[in-house]
């Protein structure tokens, strides 16, 4: 589904992200975890194409996704505020978002009504705009716009951040069945090793832009990771 | 940085011109009334001035409150910090202002050979009386802000004073005036003006004091929705999504609302020249205007394309959308504009027949070459705008582009038209701006391609510069 060749970014001669290969296959729910500036944001720009790769570029279901632009109709995301709309509320973004992707208002109002545990009822029907929502909130209504016209691929980055644990807990059970009963391609970023382990059937760890462990999530893997990460602290804290 | 750069020039400007009146003030009132001490006559004018100058700072000065948001939390006094937000409203820069005229036109009165004491005092009363209207405003400003009519205090205290001036019942000038020429000759009265600026600032102390919490002032107003109905905007297809998007960025955020007003200047613009028989002469001068008030918001609202939209901008860019569609929504909004701005215009009529034709000349060359022109400049922008910031004396975005933008886009034409008008006449000019406009209309789906390809073309520029802090 997406595939990731001699993938690379450079800013001023410092190389961000540095992928060799990277294949990920259709419905699978990938996770991406590293500490700041690993690359995971850089990553998903690039997918998005809001960056321009220095070299190699990422193919999207066929599409090369800095030639053509054909990848956006079945591609959505949700990666920052700067993925709102400030001035409508949350219902007018989802029908904005909606009429974008072909779906009418009833389309769109069925999708939401089936989020209605998720917003807890704090969204839809507030006649709040969404620059005026919390930022936990913001994020709820962002990542549910992401979901609307059945997109093929999903990346959130961060989606747990923000959210309160109840939240947390509906939105790995939301991943975890576009994945498993949609077939849906969901990419996620986190901080969250838990969280991640939790959604993800496979999680790539990211390090100064290189991917420096692939993994197939078991049992196991959230010590792994936990250990991985361990030992960056105690490292850093030996050279200081 | 332009923007820094811009409003150091403003200042610059004030300043010089604040100095101008100092030095030169003694001087005019001399000339003007010979048989009167042009002190007196100077202190007669300090009433007027006093309104303006509230006037002025209630629409531009407000108190800093916000950047003592991180001190709250810190263990400081909430005394110490109320004293500090009020201490720092003293350095602004309109309190700043009035020293420039105040201090030139102390010393030219002393160096003319009135008492250096009474000059001096008279210096000491008028600089209270800034500090006094500088807390003034604040009270003003917080009464204001709790009603739903938020200029009805100030326009109230305003109308009220001048009122009571004009119609005789309380003659305010004479008042101030000789208020002020008593504290210059009786210095053991500027007690008095000092305890009116305490209570001010004691007053104002007690208002900030209640109000200095995280959960109430300091909080950004929740704004309630307004909803409009725009399914009218269905009949223009696959672009009417856009189309209800610019209309709620117009309608929602205060410095585009802003701008919609301008339609009201825009219609008004003719006013300024036509009732003078000398514009009426100059035949030329009707296309500049024409081109002006028929595209005043096309200008307004079509230089900052697309960076109204930077705050989302990325996801713009990463959604199901034709970029083409995003633009042509634009363009129709500055055709609707040019059409709306021209038939307002249309009782221009009554200053001449001529005047309506070049203003129809200018509207569709506004339709056919400007709007094209504005839209490609639009892919050179390279500046973000907040749109949540404050209206007035907001120059974020603007940069080189809108400048040069206004030379093909005002200057062209009316050169054009004043050189056809010259050379060959009227009517010649009028069918040159008719015939240019047509031409662009009928190839605006060649114009919209290639400007679609700028667009695209600077892409990651644009969204690299719109996810910067400027």
């Amino acid at each position: 589904m997406i595939h990731t060749k001699y993938l690379s970014k450079t800013y001023n001669g410092t190389t961000v992200l540095n992928i060799e290969e990277l294949t990920i296959p259709k419905g699978q729910s990938f996770g991406l975890v590293g500490n700041n500036g690993a690359g995971k944001t850089t990553y998903f720009s690039l997918l998005l194409d809001l960056i321009k790769p220095t070299t190699g570029n990422i193919t999207s279901n066929d599409v090369v996704v800095d030639q053509s632009e054909d990848w956006k109709p079945f591609t959505s995301s949700f990666i920052d505020e700067s993925f709102l709309i400030g001035y409508l509320t949350p219902e007018e973004y989802f029908y904005f978002i909606g009429e974008l992707r072909g779906q009418n208002k009833a389309d769109v109002d069925s999708l939401t009504a089936q989020f209605e545990d998720f917003f807890n009822g704090e969204i839809i029907g507030k006649k709040k705009y969404l620059r005026d929502l919390s930022k936990g909130n913001q994020k709820k209504a962002g990542i549910v716009a992401a979901l609307i016209g059945n997109p093929e691929v999903i990346i959130l980055d961060e989606p747990f951040a923000n959210l309160d644990p109840t939240t947390q807990i509906r939105l790995k059970q939301i991943i975890k069945d576009l994945a498993e009963k949609q077939g849906v391609t969901v990419l996620v970023s986190s901080h969250d090793l838990m969280h991640v382990t939790d959604v993800c059937e496979r999680i790539v760890v990211l390090e100064k832009g290189n991917v420096v462990k692939d993994l197939e999530t078991n049992p196991a893997t959230l010590k792994e990771l936990e250990a991985h990460f361990a030992s960056g602290a105690v490292v850093s804290q030996e050279e200081e | 940085m332009a923007i820094n750069i811009l409003m150091v020039f403003f200042a610059l400007y004030f300043i010089v011109m604040f100095l101008g009146l100092g030095f030169g003030l003694l001087l005019i009132l001399k000339k003007t009334f010979p048989d009167q001490d042009p002190f007196v006559i100077a202190n007669g004018y300090v009433f007027f001035w006093i309104i303006g100058d509230l006037m002025m700072r209630f629409f531009l000065q407000k108190l800093p409150v916000m950047s003592v948001k991180p001190l709250l939390t810190l263990p400081i006094k909430r005394s110490t910090v109320v004293n500090y937000v009020l201490g720092k409203s003293v350095a602004s820069f309109f309190n700043l202002l009035p020293l420039f005229a105040i201090i030139p036109f102390s010393i030219m009165l002393i160096m003319d050979g009135y008492a250096t004491s009474m000059i001096v005092t008279w210096l000491f009363a008028m600089i209270i009386l800034v500090l006094i209207s500088n807390f003034l405003n604040f009270i003003i400003e917080a009464f204001s802000s709790e009603k739903e009519l938020s200029f009805l205090p100030i326009i109230t205290v305003v109308g009220v004073l001048f009122g009571l001036n004009y119609f005789g019942v309380l003659p305010m000038t004479s008042l101030v005036g000789d208020a002020l020429l008593g504290i210059a000759n009786n210095p053991i009265l500027i007690l008095v003006p000092i305890a009116i600026l305490a209570a001010c600032y004691a007053y104002n102390f007690k208002i900030l004091r209640s109000k200095l919490f995280l959960d109430s002032s300091l909080k950004s107003k929740v704004a309630e929705v307004n909803a409009a109905d725009l399914s009218w905007t269905e009949r223009f297809g696959d672009v009417a999504p856009f189309m209800k998007l610019d209309l709620k960025l117009i309608w929602r955020n205060k410095r585009t609302k802003s701008m919609a007003f301008l339609l009201l200047i825009g219609v008004l613009y003719g006013l300024f020249f036509y009732p003078q028989p000398m514009y009426r002469e100059m035949t030329f001068m009707s296309a500049f205007i024409g081109i002006f008030s028929t595209g005043f918001f096309l200008i307004n609202f079509g230089q900052f394309i697309p960076a109204w939209d930077s705050g989302y901008y990325k996801l713009l860019m990463s959604q199901n959308i034709k970029y083409e569609q995003y633009l042509r929504s634009k363009f129709i909004l500055m055709v609707i504009s040019v059409v709306l701005l021209f038939v307002l215009g249309i009782p221009y009529v009554y200053f001449g027949y001529k005047i309506l034709i070049a203003h129809f000349a200018a509207a569709i060359y506004n339709i056919g070459v400007n709007t094209h022109v504005i839209l490609w400049g639009g892919s050179f922008n390279r500046k973000k705008i907040e749109l949540d910031k404050k209206a007035a004396f907001n120059y974020q975005g603007t940069g080189a582009v809108q400048w040069l933008i206004g030379i093909p886009l005002m200057l062209v034409p009316m050169v054009m038209f004043g050189l056809v008008n010259w050379l060959v006449g009227f009517a010649a000019a009028v069918a040159l701006l008719i015939v240019l406009g047509l031409v662009g209309i009928v190839f605006h789906k060649k114009l919209m391609k290639s400007i679609t390809q700028k667009y695209l073309d600077s892409k990651y520029k644009m969204i690299n510069a719109f996810s910067q802090d400027n």
